[in-house]
């Protein structure tokens, strides 16, 4: 046995599955966690850590930085980074890499002003053209996923490509217009209309009674089977704190406006992709894939099937986020898809701490890095920082998470947890 | 040890272009037994088992599983016919824990949602690596990146018999291991034969093959030059056999000089 392997708690060696009733004690599992960050398993660490200084400083620099009207702000501008980020983790979790995001998204936003115009001879209601939106983002993914699989291109140089040529299609698509404004009402209370408060204290109380619902299930499940579980001071703390986490954002936006309406969106694909990653066959691959391709193609799987569909959620994503940056702005010009919106959407899984290799990370990445990257953009643009200030300094914050997790790396190497 | 071979392989031939790998080959083993395959580099052992692994096509010859000639067109024919493979290499995905690599690509599903059924894998995880008697891997949601050689030997070695295998092909378990893990892997070895699997070794380490095989096949330059019961044989025959066995076509030169 390695020196370092975790100290066998539940019996000792011999005894893999003896599993004590009522789970572990919550000592042996605190220590066990901090062993774990020192040895460079982080996990969600450094991020929080980082959110509290970010907030800390801003709040110093500028009052305005921690009110309730400033925080639905940040939801709303965060909203789309967040999307693609989302979308941006599945190929990142394949070891691949999407670069023509940014404008997939504005193909999508272009694609759905234009289906909604009251001037055309079929004006197209809501829900079929978020339906259509989104099948033009699937198409694009496969498309990129089979020129990447099936003739062998690099993901980098298809996407590439890809970023020049959807470009040219949101040009092309908008012609001589110069700018589409959108006139469904739908579209444009996407991203900005609000719950009314009392729905928003219900869906969030329901929510959080689901979750604990689910993890007490579990836990029965696993006690039921004799098998190892947490401490169920752990699964407290864990309920508690989502808890408080959702009903502080509830309480807070319900001060200001109220939860946008895109919030709730997120929360639907955040809860979606987090299930199909973690409990599904599907999502089981993608990690094996991304972990050791040969292995999984060994193991029977059909490792191009599941990158063209990584590929395909990835760009469907990035259609999504496009109808909430689109939404947001109300309009689409010429000008979409560009400027820092590409590399935003990736540095947020990075800085979240997903990994650029290949089978380490989740959707949480997505939502933490775009958080901290929305905050930072947010705060300079408070204390009315130029936009080569936000360039230089979000750079620096991309640089710092990347290094973190690198030294980690090493830690989990040294420690044989790579 | 029953005496009817479980699997067996009838003057099994094949080419690259105009490498001979192996040239009518047999081979045999039964349920029950530790059959070591042995050789020099080049001898044809890996070909050999990546013909039975479904990943070769053969050329000529029968491939002859419990008494019925069977074809094998790729690793599912393998697999569905109980025999497993477990490569040097191992193919453990470092960032999976021991349930999900022993599990991968054959996840359990359970539900309206189909998803996966964690709890009826791991339950099995934990009794297949018990059947093994396999006490050095203290929790199965541990990621395999954290475990010692032995213990990745271990859980390839778990994966693939856990499938109701009847026979167990070993690339060059120990190649890679230390005193004490190799120790670990050979006991391993010996239980799957007691358990009545038919196990394949392949083996560079004589020492390893004396201590747990039953039988040895002795491959030189793509044919079967010896099959020896490990009770009559020395060491140095078994070298012997892998340097200079008697050959019946020398490549490149033609069956009438030899003859």
């Amino acid at each position: 046995m390695s020196a370092t392997a975790p100290a066998p708690v539940e019996g000792g060696p011999g005894a893999p599955a003896a599993a004590a009733p009522g789970g572990e004690s919550l000592g042996v599992y605190v220590n066990r966690w901090w062993a774990g960050v020192k040895a460079g398993d982080l996990g969600s660490l450094p991020i929080v850590v980082g959110l509290i200084i970010i907030a800390v400083v801003f709040q110093s620099q500028n009052s305005n930085f921690l009110t309730a009207g400033n925080f639905v702000n940040l939801i709303v501008q965060a909203a789309a980074i967040t999307t693609i980020g989302m979308g941006i983790v599945f190929v990142l979790l394949l070891g691949e890499i999407d670069l023509s995001v940014g404008f997939v998204s504005a193909v999508a936003g272009v694609t759905m002003a234009l289906l909604t115009l009251p001037d055309n001879s079929h004006v197209f209601a809501a829900a079929p053209t978020m339906v259509i939106v989104l099948m033009v983002g699937v198409s694009i993914g496969i498309l990129h996923g089979l020129l990447i699989t099936k003739v062998g291109i690099p993901s980098f140089v298809v996407t590439l490509a890809g970023l020049l040529g959807w470009n040219g299609v949101v040009l092309l698509l908008i012609g001589d217009r110069g700018t589409v404004i959108i006139q469904n009402s739908f579209f444009v209370g996407f991203a900005n209309d609000f719950l009314p408060s009392g729905t928003a204290w219900i869906l969030a109380i329901a929510g959080v009674a689901l979750y604990a619902g689910m993890l007490f299930w579990q836990r029965a499940q696993r006690v039921r089977h004799g098998l190892a579980t947490a401490p169920d001071a752990v699964l407290l703390l864990r309920v508690v704190g989502l808890a408080i986490a959702v009903f502080a954002v509830v309480y807070v936006c319900n001060q200001d406006r109220g939860i946008p309406y895109v919030l709730l969106m997120l929360a639907g694909v955040y809860i979606l992709w987090t299930y199909v990653l973690n409990r599904t066959r599907f999502g089981r691959h993608i990690y094996a894939v991304g972990g050791n391709t040969e292995a999984a193609r060994r193991a029977g799987i059909n490792v191009d099937n599941i990158k063209i569909a990584c590929f395909a959620i990835c760009s469907m994503m990035a259609a999504l986020g496009g109808i909430v940056l689109a939404s947001r702005l109300r309009s689409v010009d010429t000008g979409a898809g560009g400027g820092s919106i590409l590399l935003y959407a990736i540095a947020a899984p990075v800085i979240g701490g997903t990994s650029l290799f290949g089978g380490r990370g989740n959707v949480k990445s997505a939502v933490l890095g775009a958080l901290v990257i929305a905050s930072i953009d947010n705060g300079l643009g408070l204390l009315g920082l130029s936009a080569g200030t936000k360039f230089v300094i979000t750079a620096g914050v991309l640089l710092l998470a990347v290094t973190v997790d690198s030294v980690a790396r090493k830690g989990r190497a040294s420690s044989g947890r790579a | 040890m029953s005496e009817t071979p479980i699997l067996e392989l009838r003057g099994i031939s094949k080419s690259f272009g105009a490498v001979q790998a192996l040239y009518e080959v047999d081979f045999h083993v039964s349920a029950g037994e530790v059959m070591a395959l042995v050789g020099d580099n080049g001898a044809g052992k890996s070909t050999l088992i990546k013909c039975v692994a479904g990943i070769y096509s053969v050329d000529s010859g029968e491939v002859v599983f419990e008494g019925q000639p069977v074809s094998i067109h790729g690793p599912k024919d393998a697999a569905r016919l109980g025999i497993e493979v477990v490569y040097q290499d191992l193919a453990l995905a470092d960032n999976l824990d021991v349930v999900q690599n022993m599990f991968l690509g054959r996840e359990e599903v359970g539900g309206l949602l189909r998803s996966l059924d964690e709890l009826a894998m791991e339950k099995r995880a934990n009794d297949t690596l018990a059947s093994l008697s396999v006490t050095t891997i203290s929790s199965v949601r541990q990621t395999v990146a954290g475990l010692s050689g032995g213990q990745r030997q271990s859980v390839a070695v778990a994966k693939a018999v856990m499938w109701n295998s009847r026979v167990v092909i070993l690339d060059e378990p120990t190649a890679a291991l230390g005193v004490a893990q190799t120790r670990q892997v050979l006991d391993l070895v010996k239980r799957l034969g007691e358990q009545g699997l038919a196990v394949v070794l392949v083996s560079h380490n004589l020492h390893d093959i004396f201590e747990v095989a039953d039988s040895i096949t002795v491959l030189r330059l793509g044919q079967n030059v010896a099959v020896y019961k490990r009770a009559d044989v020395t060491q140095t025959q078994v070298v012997e056999a892998i340097t200079a066995g008697k050959l019946s076509k020398v490549p490149g030169v033609s069956e009438e000089v030899i003859a």
